[in-house]
């Protein structure tokens, strides 16, 4: 089971999945930011440390990822906790 | 015809992927700058691919070339072809025989700056790619035109050529203000974006966050117009050409509405301009 999986599914266009991968292209490839991006492994390091307190949850299952688009960037956490809490 | 400007302004139509209309562009941007009163001259960068010269149809006058100006053989005014339709636009052409390594910086500067004392605006049409053809012509540029296509390889090598505007440029180099950038969108079709098929407009701009100048549609005229050897943007009942004139207007700092972004209704398609 997935909580924080607050983005509900809907049915995407081909055109809203172009439009999220490029997203993702060029938030690499825009690394200019280096400094932006260096928190993100601490930031999950952290993150499973005090997830861990409550819940076991595996290394992979703390997804962290930093989006870039102009001037504004989305940070988006995807935390899967093992179905037994279910 | 004298100079309109006092300073004189460099700007490259440039897009990283080929194929994308920089010629195209090139060619109409140009005209229409002509058009409006500047003296303008176009420079094709793309050594050993030149095409801009068929499509503003002077193929037949080429006598000599970039690269033999550069290496001296001829004078600017001798290789400078001067417009069918308006004299105060010429079109520098590329060689056909030579590689792009007959290229070099100072040289380049050194017919740019030439050019400069005589003209308002000097429009250099990239050949694709990022190597060496790709920098030399946007190394001297004050303005970027970044024409892409509403697809996703298109919009990543864009974003890859602001990289390289933002860093290789004489004025990156130069640590002087920086490029300043306008994004062109081509062959965009309202239909498919409405349905989904296509990235849309703000979609494109929202990627690349540059600041648009125009959209110009998918549009049969296009392939008319090069047919013919005459650029689109002296067509003036065509989408195309209506929308780089649009464009044009932007660019001198005129507000028009964004037009053939949506899908034509049944009273644009009864009233509005020819797509065909
Ligand atoms: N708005 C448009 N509608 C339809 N066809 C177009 C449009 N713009 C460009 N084209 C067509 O796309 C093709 C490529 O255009 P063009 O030569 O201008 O691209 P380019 O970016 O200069 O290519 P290269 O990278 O090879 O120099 C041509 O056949 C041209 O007619
Ligand atoms: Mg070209």
């Amino acid at each position: 089971m997935s909580i924080f999986n607050f983005l509900k599914q809907r049915k995407d266009t081909t055109a809203d999945i172009a439009k999220k991968r490029l997203q993702i292209i060029v938030s690499h490839q825009r690394g200019g930011d280096e400094e932006q991006k260096d928190f993100i492994p601490k930031l999950q390091q952290e993150l499973i440390n005090v997830i861990s307190k409550y819940v076991k949850v595996d290394q992979d299952q703390v997804k962290v990822e930093l989006e870039r688009t102009g001037d504004c960037s989305i940070l988006e956490l995807n935390i899967t906790l093992p179905d037994t809490l279910a | 015809m004298s100079k309109k400007k006092q300073t004189c302004e460099v700007i490259v139509v440039t897009s990283g992927k080929g194929g994308v209309g920089k010629t195209t562009s090139s060619a109409a941007i140009s005209t229409g700058l002509a058009e409006r009163g500047y003296r303008t001259a176009v420079i094709d960068f793309d050594v050993g691919l030149r095409n801009l010269d068929l499509v503003m149809g002077c193929e037949r006058r080429v006598v000599y070339d970039f690269v033999n100006v550069i290496q001296g053989e001829a004078t600017l005014n001798q290789a400078m072809i001067k417009d069918k339709r308006f004299d105060n636009l010429f079109i520098l052409p590329a060689s056909q025989t030579r590689d792009k390594d007959a290229l070099d910086k100072d040289s380049v500067g050194r017919v740019i700056n030439e050019l400069k004392e005589s003209f308002d605006y000097i429009i250099c049409d990239s050949p694709a790619g990022i190597e060496a053809g790709a920098v030399m012509a946007m190394y001297f540029a004050d303005q970027a035109i970044i024409v892409t296509n509403p697809e996703v390889s298109s919009v990543r090598d864009s974003d890859r050529i602001l990289g390289i505007l933002a860093s290789r440029s004489h004025r990156a180099e130069e640590g002087k203000e920086r490029i300043k950038e306008h994004l062109l969108i081509t062959r965009f079709s309202p239909e498919r974006a409405a349905k989904g098929d296509m990235l849309s407009v703000q979609d494109v701009q929202e990627i690349l966050s540059v600041p648009l100048l125009g959209v110009i549609p998918e549009s049969k005229s296009v392939l008319r117009a090069s047919n013919e050897g005459i650029p689109v943007i002296n067509d003036k009942d065509s989408d195309a050409g209506q929308a780089y004139s649009d464009a044009i207007k932007r660019f001198l700092g005129e507000e028009t509405p964004m037009r053939f972004i949506e899908k034509a209704g049944i009273f644009q398609r009864l009233f509005g301009a020819s797509t065909e």
